[in-house]
Parts: C-alpha cells; sequence; structure tokens
C-alpha cells in the first residue's frame, strides 16, 4: 500500500483504517489461559481488562486474543487464580 | 473604524439594529449569546471574567441552551471544547495571559483536529512581573498554533467579529479554530455605543447550529459526519508517525492559506448584511495610498494613532495608518502591495521577543523582501503591560519619523525604538 | 466636535464605574457617542479607584486614559488633595462630594477661587437618608446634572430604571433629583 500524498489524506489526520482493523493481539509475548473449572464468573477480569479483550457472553468468560495485548492484570486480579500467563507459542 | 460608503441598502441598517451600550466583553457576551452556542467551558481570568460572567447569567435566565461547564482550569477549557466539538458541537471559551499559556497544549491539539472552536482573547501581558492589563504578548504566543486570528479595533468589531468567528470557523474549507483578539482593559472593560442585530439576524447569517462536514473513510462506502459518533466510528487524535504527521501538517497550513479568502468573503457579507465592514477583512487602511510614512499596529491602539494621523493630514503630511486585523494568516500580498511604494513605514508590536524583533515587525518585513523597492521599516516596542498609548506619543512618533523621513537614512542601531518607556 | 471628558475618582465598593456608566448610557441615549472604562490599582475594597467617560458628538477614535479633563468628580472626600486635579482644564468643573465648611475644599485642594468651577454635592447625607447606605454614585451623577450640557435627567432616569431594578431604581431616582437641588457652586 503506498503511502498518500496530504491532499489525499482525510481532514486532521482521521484514521482512515477501522481501528479493529489493527489486531494489537500481534504484539503478545505472553497468552492468558482461562481454567473453565476454576472460573466462577465474577467478572473481574472482565472489568479490569484495559483493551477490553476479555468477553462475556452470559455463558463463557472468554479472551479475545485478536486484542489481548498480554498485560496480565486479568490473572494478577483474578481471585481464584483461573487465568495463567504462558509464553505464546513461538515467540519472544 | 471603517463604516463605508453604502452602495446597496444592507439588509439589517442601523434602524433595524439595537444601541447597546455594553463593554468589550459584554459585546462579545451577547455575541456569543446569539450564536447559538452548545458548549462553553471557560475559566475566569482578568480581563476575561466578564464575558464569562455575562454568558452565565443568560444561561442562568434560560436565554441560551448552552451547556455551560465551569471548568477548573484553561488546559481542561480547551480539552473541553475539543471534545465538545469533536462530538458536534458549536464550542466557544474565553481566556488570556496565564490561562493562555496554560492552555497552549491544547491549542495545537484543537487546529491539528481541525475543529471550529472559537475562542476570545482579552489581550493580557504575560507574568513575570504580574501584570493584569492589555498587550499581545499572549496572544503573539499562540502565533504558530495555527488558529485563526482577528484583532480587533473597538467594541462595535468586537461583537461583529465574534459572530463572523463562527462562520469563517465552520467554514467547509476552513474547518479551523478561530480566536477573537480585543485589548485587556482598552477594550475589555470599555463601554462604547454597538449597534447589535436581531437574533434572527445572526441565527440566519451562521446558517442556524453547526454543521459538521462530511468525510470520506475508506471503511465506509458513503461519507460520513466528521464527529464522534458510534453509530458511525471514527479515530480522532491518532498517532502519527514520521510517515504522515509531515503531510496532516501540511494539508493543515494550506487550508490557512486559504483562510485570507473566506476572512474577507464573511467581512463583505457582513457588510451587505449590516452595512459594516473592516476595510477588506485582512487589513484596515487609512490614508496609506499616497503616503510617505505609514504606521502599522494592531488592535484598539489604532484608533488613538488614526485620530493623530487625521491631525498631520490636515497640516498635509501624507501620513497614514495600516490596521492589521487578521494577524493569523498574515495578508503577505495585501501588505506588500500596500506599503511597497511607501518610503518609511514604522511597525508598532505591543509585546517584545527578546533577542529579536517584533512578531509584527518581522511579518511585515518578510512580506516586502521580495520588492524591488522598499520602505525603511522600523520597529517600535509600545504600550507593554497596559503602559498607554496617548495622542501626544503618537503625535511624538510622527514628529520623530518625519525627521527620519527627512534624513532619508536610519542607522541600525536606530531599527528598534521604544515608544513611551522611561529610558 | 464637542468632546467632554470626565474623570471619576473614588474608593473601591463606592461604585465608581458604574457612576461613569450610568452617564455614558444616558448620554448615549441622547444621541452622543460614548466611551466609559474604569482604572484599578489593586482590585480591594477601599483601594483608590478612578473612572472615564467620554462624550462626544461624534464617532470617538481614540483608546487610551484621559488626562486632560474638563470635569472632575470626587465620591469620596477623603480624596480630596492637589494631585486629584491634576490636567484638569483651566475653567474646569469640579464636582465633589463635601457638606461641609467650604474652605477646606479649596485647602485641600491646594487651588484658589476662580482656578475652577467648584460644585459641591451632600451626597453621603442624601445616600444615607434615601438609600441608607452611604453609596455616593448616583448623588454625584445628580450633581453632574447642575451642568445642564453633560446629560439630560430623563436620559439619566431610563439609564437608571435599567440598571437597578424597581424600589431601588425609583430610591436613586430620588436622590439623583434631591442631590441635583442641593448641590451648590461655589
Amino acid at each position: 500500500m503506498s503511502l498518500k500524498s496530504w491532499r489525499e489524506i482525510p481532514i486532521g489526520g482521521l484514521g482512515f483504517k477501522l481501528s479493529t482493523e489493527i489486531k494489537t493481539g500481534e504484539w503478545r509475548a505472553l497468552r492468558p489461559i482461562i481454567d473453565q473449572n476454576k472460573c466462577t464468573k465474577c467478572l473481574i477480569c472482565w472489568l479490569f481488562c484495559p483493551e477490553p479483550a476479555i468477553m462475556w457472553d452470559g455463558v463463557k468468560v472468554e479472551v479475545d486474543y485478536d486484542y489481548c495485548k498480554g498485560c496480565g492484570i486479568c490473572a494478577h486480579e483474578c481471585p481464584v487464580k483461573a487465568i495463567s500467563m504462558v509464553p505464546e507459542s513461538g515467540g519472544e | 473604524m471603517s463604516v463605508s460608503a453604502l452602495e446597496l441598502t444592507p439588509r439589517y441598517p442601523r434602524e433595524k439594529q439595537i444601541l447597546m451600550l455594553l463593554n468589550g466583553d459584554e459585546a462579545v457576551a451577547y455575541a456569543t449569546k446569539q450564536s447559538y452556542v452548545d458548549v462553553v467551558a471557560a475559566y475566569p481570568i482578568t480581563p476575561q471574567t466578564i464575558i464569562v460572567e455575562k454568558f452565565s447569567e443568560f444561561v442562568a435566565n434560560g436565554e441560551v441552551h448552552t451547556e455551560f461547564i465551569p471548568i477548573e482550569s484553561e488546559h481542561s477549557a480547551m480539552s473541553a471544547c475539543i471534545g465538545a466539538a469533536a462530538a458536534g458541537a458549536r464550542a466557544f471559551t474565553s481566556t488570556c495571559s496565564q490561562g493562555l499559556a496554560l492552555m497552549v497544549e491544547t491549542l495545537y491539539i484543537a487546529s491539528g483536529l481541525r475543529l471550529p472552536i472559537v475562542m476570545a482573547v482579552t489581550n493580557r501581558a504575560l507574568s513575570a512581573p504580574i501584570n493584569i492589563h492589555g498587550d499581545h504578548s499572549d496572544a503573539y504566543l499562540m502565533r504558530d498554533s495555527g488558529w485563526i486570528m482577528l484583532f480587533v479595533e473597538n467594541v462595535q468589531e468586537a461583537y461583529d467579529t465574534t459572530i463572523q468567528a463562527f462562520k469563517i470557523a465552520e467554514h467547509p474549507e476552513i474547518q479551523l479554530p478561530v480566536s477573537v483578539h480585543l485589548d485587556g482593559f482598552f477594550l475589555s472593560h470599555t463601554m462604547e455605543n454597538l449597534y447589535v442585530l436581531p437574533d434572527e439576524a445572526v441565527y440566519e447569517f451562521l446558517g442556524g447550529p453547526r454543521k459538521p462536514i462530511k468525510v470520506k473513510v475508506d471503511y465506509f462506502d458513503e461519507e460520513v459526519e466528521y464527529t464522534l459518533n458510534p453509530a458511525k466510528p471514527l479515530s480522532m487524535g491518532m498517532l502519527a508517525f514520521y510517515d504522515y504527521y509531515f503531510e496532516i501538517k501540511t494539508q493543515q497550513v494550506e487550508t490557512m492559506k486559504h483562510a485570507e479568502k473566506v476572512i474577507v468573503e464573511v467581512n463583505e457579507e457582513w457588510y451587505k448584511l449590516t452595512g459594516r465592514r473592516y476595510g477588506d477583512g485582512l487589513v484596515d487602511a487609512y490614508a496609506v495610498d499616497d503616503a510617505d510614512i505609514v504606521i502599522v499596529i494592531m488592535g484598539s491602539s489604532a484608533s488613538t494613532v488614526r485620530s493623530v494621523v487625521k491631525k498631520f493630514r490636515e497640516r498635509g503630511v501624507k501620513v497614514g495608518v495600516l490596521r492589521v486585523r487578521s494577524f493569523r494568516p498574515f495578508p503577505r500580498k495585501t501588505i506588500a502591495k500596500l506599503l511597497k511604494d511607501v518610503k518609511l513605514v514604522a511597525v508598532l508590536d505591543r509585546a517584545v521577543s527578546p533577542g529579536s524583533m517584533g512578531a509584527l515587525y518581522l511579518d511585515v518585513i518578510s512580506s516586502l523582501y521580495t520588492e524591488k523597492e522598499r520602505p525603511i521599516v522600523i520597529n517600535y516596542i509600545y504600550g507593554l503591560g497596559g503602559r498607554d498609548l496617548s495622542p501626544p506619543l503618537v503625535f511624538k512618533l510622527v514628529e520623530e519619523l518625519s525627521e527620519d523621513l527627512q534624513k532619508g537614512f536610519v542607522p541600525e542601531e536606530r531599527l528598534t525604538r521604544y515608544l513611551g518607556v522611561r529610558e | 466636535m464637542v468632546l467632554i471628558e470626565i474623570r471619576w475618582h473614588g474608593r473601591g465598593g463606592q461604585g465608581v464605574w458604574t457612576a461613569s456608566n450610568l452617564v455614558a448610557v444616558a448620554a448615549a441615549y441622547g444621541g452622543k457617542y460614548v466611551q466609559s472604562f474604569p482604572a484599578f490599582g489593586p482590585e480591594r475594597s477601599g483601594a483608590p479607584v478612578l473612572s472615564f467617560t467620554r462624550i462626544s458628538d461624534e464617532p470617538i477614535e481614540v483608546h487610551s486614559m484621559i488626562y486632560e479633563p474638563d470635569i472632575i468628580v470626587i465620591l469620596d472626600y477623603t480624596l480630596l488633595s492637589p494631585k486629584i486635579v491634576e490636567g484638569l482644564k483651566p475653567g474646569g468643573v469640579i464636582v465633589s462630594n463635601y457638606a461641609g465648611d467650604v474652605s477646606f475644599v479649596f485647602e485641600k485642594l491646594g487651588i484658589k477661587r476662580g482656578d475652577y468651577r467648584v460644585l459641591l454635592v451632600p451626597a453621603s447625607k442624601l445616600a444615607l437618608e434615601i438609600l441608607r447606605i452611604r453609596a455616593t454614585n448616583t448623588a454625584m451623577i445628580g450633581g453632574l446634572l447642575k451642568l445642564d450640557y453633560v446629560v439630560k435627567l430623563e436620559n439619566v432616569e431610563k439609564a437608571i430604571r435599567e440598571r437597578f431594578s424597581g424600589p431601588l431604581a425609583e430610591k436613586n431616582i430620588v436622590l439623583v433629583k434631591r442631590a441635583m437641588e442641593e448641590t451648590i457652586e461655589v
């Protein structure tokens, strides 16, 4: 994709891509894994996630790995230690 | 004060306007009241306080629909206006001096995001030492911030220009914030005869409430409004690396050049509406055409200079005064055209740039640089911290300039002078 | 072009600025071009405050202080001093709030009879009587009205009714009229 001239870009430095097209999950070094047997569905991880990359559909708590940056706050806050941070496979 | 001869009858001639006796601050507040502003977020600082006090009375009396935010600092005031404008609101604030200095970081953001915010600045000196009176040092510090800056000469112009500011800012080809500059105390606290339009006239002139422009982004098939709307999400205020920052800034700078044309147009439209206009909108020239000496100046003291210039003209001295109304964009071509055949020019700056010359002076001489024939240009620093520029001082100035003109040469060390300081 | 320049002297809280504004508004209703503005020192109660009025038949093209007033109005007699008369045009008018021994005024001001016209207004006394407070500004306007060339009473009344509400406005108008009557030229 070639870079645009100042005449072609929209006004005010507007993002011309949807922010959701940028998969921040690719930045991850550590990945959170939720042990569904231990999970009490208290939703503290969901509240604390800064992204937000924890999803709650009324039934299960799941990580949205497209956007999770692996900050580890969910694992730190989980009161029952249901979340563990494991190294991203193949990554440093 | 330019009330030009009318070729046609304005839509609202003076008989249809209402005489009010207001000071500069009250006039700005009244203009803002009539301009259908959605959000006002402001913090008090002398001598702007009356603007916000008056406006809050309008809010309390239910005379406006405006959301008034009694914000905790000027930095927050501009931030709130940015947020409001990004959401599509017509936003207004006011400050000066230390408050403006506190706001500086957000000024660049407002213009970089291309938000049509309007701000009234009651020009006041910057500390230290602490001074509450009028000079242009606070205005000069926002020179490069990307705001359109209009300097007014009297209370009538403060009212007229505040309304015009919304129109200029929101012009689809502009979308830049505009500041209206009125001298602290000399205009802010000075009551003068003021003619205001009826509410409907202002509403009509502005085309009603703000209409955000439309933008085209790759991920929507159609254009969407340039506002933060969850239904049509946009990302404003993004990070831009060295691959795009330059282009985004260039876009802003090129738009500012175009603003000259819009300021002139709005000035003409106002003339058709009210019978009043201010020079061509960019500069207001008096007796400059055949002048040997021209004094270039901004703000309220232009009146004082002009009244003395008139007296000298009666004696046959060919002196004129050029008031700059649009400081940003600086009307280089207009200034060059008007001054190139003049023999001696004095540029009066009401602020200093220690280590260099006055900002207005620098803009004037750079406008003249490419001319083959150029006048001698002298920089005078005057009026700092509210030091009065009295008619006797202006008399002295013109006499001094006449002497310089006689000699025909000004040595380097006499190119910068002070007017009104005790040496 | 007839230009009248007035300088008002008082202390913070006495309504010096309001007085200048009221006269300016009244003059504007009389078809004049006007300017009215204050000059404060430190912004606190009791500090000396100045305000200025310009009244002209033609548009006023100056934004500068008034250095040679035609009229000086003094709201507080404790301010009387030779300095207060600085700049007053020869033959100019002094309108002062004072109800006591006339020679005291000349002494304090350091002037001789005949240098200027001097009008004395028992403003404090009248203000206390009618408003119950020593707000002398409107009474001093009454004194100024003794000079028939500055503003007209009916325009002053109009200005006062706009600035003050209901009963307070009417009291102030009574005060203005009484002050007009009881002002003496010495």
